[in-house]
């Protein structure tokens, strides 16, 4: 988009800014570090599995650390009976939800309890306590309020990813720049303009980091919540496999959370870019 | 002499920190005639910036009173334009966005403040600009920008905190020469802090010298013939007295 600008004969002479030209450049110039990367990436990768299913077998117990072989047959396996993908909605669904329900809980309150410092400054110490408390151990406590169906998970999901936006968050509406706030008070901005003028967009950076930090804690949860106590669902996939001892299974499944946990994470990127557009490239990284 | 629009009655400002008193303003007295236009020319930690923010409403004073146009002020003054030391553009909008703004506020709708808003941004020489967002302009533009956002509320007075502190000495006259023409016959009222002596000779009709805790050391006008060119002025024998004179008044107050 960048475009030759000429000087014009303004009202004041034009600043000393940098002057734009467009650049041709070569499709390797364009394209070539990318391409660079995303070669070695999935070098790296193909490396990986050849050594592992080269030492599985001749030098490694295949019935410990499966192959990589086992592990396309056992997903074949699977996406022809239809347990994969009953079992991975159901887990989606879980992470979903659970984290639709933490991530919106967690925005909403943090704006209203850190927008009035009293009100933080009293509840701070019980939160923290509350943060402190390993996710996991609430499941069996879950398990007794809300039984073994995908209330639990969901639930289980939701807590881990309500503190870490709602602590992001809070640090974004803390931090939001005092002078921008008298800035807009003085253009005779309400309460309503500064919340939703200022301190929401200058918190966007701090709901966006809880939103990704939590990510992989909604699946954290609800395969946990799964491990725990289901009989449906991938985290059940993996406990039903290796109680048979059955270690291509596990691998399978994981293959598949991290398939989902590489989904996730590339859907709250795009999020990340286009609410940040306006930062400067080089922080962007 | 026209009338006051800023009174300013045994102003004090003090700051707690623990179980200490930071008082950085004590029992200033000031006049600002409407129409003005007033240096504030003081070292740096003299309150300077303190007294301004005073002036804006955005602190309350520990005591004394401040009155703008005869009533006592309570809360922002929303008459006044305050341009601060740090930019204040809002980073996530774009430039067109931010000098908008303050109409924005007002409700008015999005064809006029636009119209306005492209008009101020020809005015301080943006134009072309309009789709950046303030970090990828230099320090210089954004000082533009912030000016034509400060304007774009068409304030009746302007509160001008050191606003080209930061910029190369060109940018700068420039940037004066720009002010004195939106100033000059305007009617608003212009009150400018700077540490700068020749800054301060250049702009003012009246310096302020200020000492530590808001001290007044020296009330000058400036009878200086406008417009002042910057390079000529400088070897004026009338500025040569003036200049000797504010900076043997910093010197005093330092003492």
């Amino acid at each position: 988009m960048s475009a030759t600008t000429t000087p014009q004969v303004g009202a004041v002479a034009r600043p000393a800014g940098p002057l734009r030209e467009t650049s041709r450049r070569t499709w390797r110039q364009r394209h070539g570090r990318k391409t660079l990367i995303w070669g070695w990436r999935i070098g790296l990768l193909v490396v990986l599995l050849v050594v592992w299913q080269a030492l599985s077998g001749p030098v490694l117990d295949p019935q410990f650390v499966s192959s990589p072989n086992g592990i396309a047959t056992r997903l074949g396996d699977w996406v022809a009976d239809g347990t994969l993908w009953s079992n991975t909605w159901i887990t989606v669904q879980e992470i979903v939800l659970g984290f639709l329900v933490g991530a919106l809980s967690g925005a909403a309150l943090a704006y209203l309890i850190a927008s009035v410092r009293v009100v933080w400054d009293i509840l701070d110490p019980f939160l923290m306590a509350l943060y402190a408390i390993p996710k996991v151990a609430l499941a069996p406590l879950f398990i007794v309020w809300f039984g073994i169906g995908t209330d639990m998970k969901v639930l289980l999901a939701a807590v881990t990813v309500f503190f870490l936006v709602f602590l992001n968050t809070a640090a974004g509406v803390h931090e939001v720049d005092r002078a921008l706030v008298d800035a807009v008070r003085l253009m005779n901005g309400t309460r309503r303009d500064i919340a939703f003028k200022v301190v929401l967009p200058a918190s966007m950076t701090g709901l966006l980091t809880g939103l990704r930090v939590s990510i992989p804690y909604a699946l954290i949860g609800a395969v946990i919540g799964e491990l725990v106590a289901s009989n449906r669902g991938l985290g059940y996939l993996i406990s039903d496999s290796s109680a048979k001892f059955d270690t291509d299974g596990v691998f399978a499944t994981l293959v598949v959370l991290s398939v989902i946990a590489a989904a996730l994470n590339a859907i709250v990127n795009l999020l990340g870019k286009r609410a940040n557009r306006w930062k400067p490239l080089d922080a962007e990284a | 002499m026209s009338a006051a629009v800023i009174e300013v009655q045994g102003l004090s400002k003090h700051f707690r920190k623990d179980d200490e008193e930071l008082i950085a303003l004590r029992g200033v007295d000031l006049t600002v005639e409407q129409g003005s236009f007033l240096v504030l020319l003081g070292r740096s930690g003299c309150g300077k910036s303190t007294l301004l923010n005073l002036l804006a409403g955005l602190t309350p004073p520990t005591s004394g009173q401040i009155t703008y146009g005869g009533k006592p002020m309570r809360g922002p003054n929303t008459q006044v334009g305050y341009l601060t030391q740090h930019d204040t553009l809002m980073p996530w909008r774009d430039v067109a966005r931010n000098v908008q703004m303050p109409r924005e506020l007002r409700g008015e709708s999005k064809k006029e403040r636009a119209a306005v808003a492209a008009e101020l941004i020809k005015l301080v020489g943006l134009d072309g600009f309009e789709r950046h967002y303030p970090r990828e302009l230099s320090g210089g533009m954004r000082r533009r920008a912030s000016l034509a956002r400060m304007l774009c509320a068409d304030p009746e007075t302007l509160l001008l905190d050191e606003p080209f502190g930061a910029l190369d000495a060109q940018l700068r006259t420039e940037l004066q020469g720009e002010l004195l023409r939106l100033w000059s016959g305007s009617g608003r009222t212009v009150v400018f802090v700077t540490h700068d002596i020749e800054e301060a000779l250049i702009l003012a009709d009246r310096v302020v010298v200020l000492g530590p805790v808001g001290t007044i050391l020296l009330d000058q006008p400036v009878d200086l013939p406008r417009p002042r060119d910057p390079d000529d002025i400088r070897v004026d024998p009338h500025f040569v007295e003036l200049h000797r004179r504010l900076s043997a008044a910093l010197k005093e107050g330092a003492r």
